[in-house]
């Protein structure tokens, strides 16, 4: 288990400076610069500011300075929002975006596991059909479909929560966290019911049960931890899956997270802003697939060797 | 395991449901393909006797007008062509794409094939959508083709992934090596061996793709990132009516009732295609 955990934390650098490097050079070799929009500067003004930002610099220096400025946690200055570090802004976003992101997938696996279990072991009566088309329906709804929908009937027609804000009252958090929740346990649910259809009709629970055992201490017991596979497998996309819904329900509901200076940074063409959002967002994705491994490792023996 | 697979793929009751899907759907789409005939007005006409009125209240105006006076069915319906379009046209690229790698690295396989689908593995891990994002807006931002092959890039790794697993197991089968001991090219092998014993789940996974790739674009559109005015894509107009819901919510229910309906059909006929053309993966 030990080498086999080693040797996938090792597997991170180099997917992480893949990470890295790919986005510097696409940012870079797209038309345009940070300073595009601020009225027809000056010739010599232009040159002084891409000196100061070390834009002057070859392509492959600057791409080294900014690695080695990341292993040193200097993700450099924001181009626009002035003498803002990004490493700040993000900072300061970052903790609202995790705690959306952090209750919604709570609320995703509270709700869609009981429900997947649930399915299964009604396969093929009424709720199982039921459970099973809400679900098709759930995943069909974008969150930029819900957030707006929901706000619409909860927030202005029904007038039960607020429709906007993050952090003055509870009760702001919930359509937020509903909208991103809502998919992923549809998905949840989906992954529980098919991985513990599959694992029931194993030989192995057929041996179980032709051992006698109850129906309650055979699901608990025996098929629950294998059928728990896939959604294990699942939380490294799901990871992903939420941080990029956030991006959306942030806009939805004006909450200050950081996933708006993804879109905002690319429009202005704040190359560090950007890049910081990458760095970041993306360690956060790898590190969610690095432990979703372990634990599938841990989980099932097979896969270690 | 008695009978026939593709006789017990899918059970009894949910057949009605996915027959009605394909009606749906089938209706659907020719609702969008013949809106400009359909509709009394054209899709950006302005009408200002009739400026943000409610579905059934201006003269002809069904689902009603927006702030300019435009008609909002003929409105939805054109993005409902055009997120369709990008949908199908983006799948068919990924799909392609998906299908060429996914191929060649499962018939070359070991190192090649190998590092060819590692490749596809780290791509997966990382948070693709950011990629996207940073594509649509950095070269030319409202470019259909910028905007198609941007979505297209996302699509294709899970094509990859499948056809990578299906031509492993085919290369070993004893046709395959009959074929290649006769001296046959490794390109006629693909094409004629390979390549059409992988359709079944290729075409199931494809169907799959199209709601993808068009839920793709609307997130893109819906921040602003995607088509542009007077252009107009479920994704833009769900967004444009997001900012008008207090005042005129049919704004923001038309074409999200729109989108919601394209997907969920099209999720549905895909998982059936799935479990019929593909028995081993369905869920």
């Amino acid at each position: 288990m030990l080498r086999f955990a080693a040797a996938r934390v090792l597997g991170l650098v180099p997917t992480l400076l893949l990470l890295v490097t790919a986005a510097f050079f696409v940012i870079r070799l797209a038309p345009g610069g940070p300073f595009d929009d601020e009225r027809a500067i000056q010739p010599q003004v232009r040159a002084n500011l891409e000196a100061a930002y070390g834009l002057d610099a070859p392509l492959t220096t600057q791409y080294l300075r900014y690695v080695g400025g990341v292993l040193r946690g200097d993700f450099g200055p924001s181009f626009k929002h002035k003498d803002t570090p990004v490493i700040e802004l993000i900072a300061g976003g970052l903790p609202v975006s995790a705690a959306l992101g952090a209750a919604a997938l709570l609320l995703a696996l509270l709700l869609g596991v009981p429900l997947g279990i649930g399915a299964a072991l009604r396969r093929g009566r009424a709720t199982d059909h039921v459970a099973v088309a809400l679900a098709a329906l759930a995943i069909a709804l974008p969150a930029f479909v819900l957030g707006p929908v929901l706000a619409l009937v909860f927030a202005l027609r029904l007038d039960w929560l607020p429709a906007a804000g993050w952090g003055d009252s509870l009760d702001q958090a919930v359509l937020p966290v509903v909208t991103l929740a809502l998919p992923a346990m549809a998905y949840v649910m989906r992954l529980v019911r098919a991985g513990l259809l599959e694992v029931l009709g194993s030989d192995a629970i057929r041996a179980a049960r032709a051992r006698g055992l109850g129906r309650w201490r055979l699901v608990v017991g025996h098929a629950l931890r294998p059928a728990m596979l896939p959604l294990v497998a699942w939380l490294g996309p799901a990871t992903a899956f939420v941080l990029t819904g956030s991006l959306i329900v942030e806009t939805v509901f004006s909450i200050p997270g950081a996933g708006r200076f993804l879109v905002e940074g690319a429009l202005n063409r704040d190359y560090t802003l950007v890049m910081g959002m990458i760095v970041v967002y993306g360690t956060i994705t790898l590190l969610a697939n690095l432990l979703a491994d372990l634990v599938y490792g841990w989980l099932d023996p097979r896969i270690r060797h | 395991m008695a009978g026939s697979i593709h006789a017990s793929a899918i059970e009894s009751p949910r057949r009605g449901a996915i027959a009605l899907a394909g009606v749906l759907l089938v209706l659907l789409c020719a609702l969008a393909l013949l809106a400009p005939w359909i509709s009394p007005h054209a899709t950006q006409a302005m009408d200002w006797s009739h400026v943000a009125t409610a579905p059934g209240v201006g003269d002809s105006h069904w689902w009603g007008t927006d702030r300019l006076g435009r008609d909002v069915f003929a409105r939805t319906l054109q993005g409902l062509r055009i997120s369709l379009l990008i949908g199908i046209a983006a799948a068919a690229v990924s799909v392609t794409i998906g299908v060429l790698w996914g191929a060649l690295a499962g018939y070359a396989g070991g190192r090649l094939g190998g590092a060819m689908m590692r490749l596809v593995d780290v791509l997966y891990a990382l948070p693709y959508v950011f990629f996207v994002i940073i594509l649509a807006t950095l070269f030319e931002r409202g470019s259909v083709l910028v905007l198609l092959l941007a979505i297209a890039s996302v699509g294709w790794l899970t094509t990859a992934r499948i056809v990578h697993g299906l031509t492993l197991a085919l290369r070993r089968r004893e046709f395959i090596e009959a074929a290649r001991a006769m001296g046959v090219p490794t390109r006629r092998i693909l094409w004629r061996h390979i390549l059409p014993n992988v359709a079944g789940p290729v075409i199931a996974y494809a169907t799959l793709a199209v709601p993808q790739m068009i839920l793709y674009e609307s997130f893109l559109s819906f921040l602003g990132l995607g088509v542009q005015e007077p252009l107009a894509s479920l994704g833009s107009l769900v967004s444009e009516g997001a900012r008008d819901m207090e005042t005129a919510p049919w704004l923001l229910l038309a074409p999200a009732g729109c989108l919601i309906l394209l997907t969920l059909l099209l999720n549905i006929l895909g998982d059936a295609l799935r479990d019929v053309l593909d028995p081993r993966t369905g869920a």
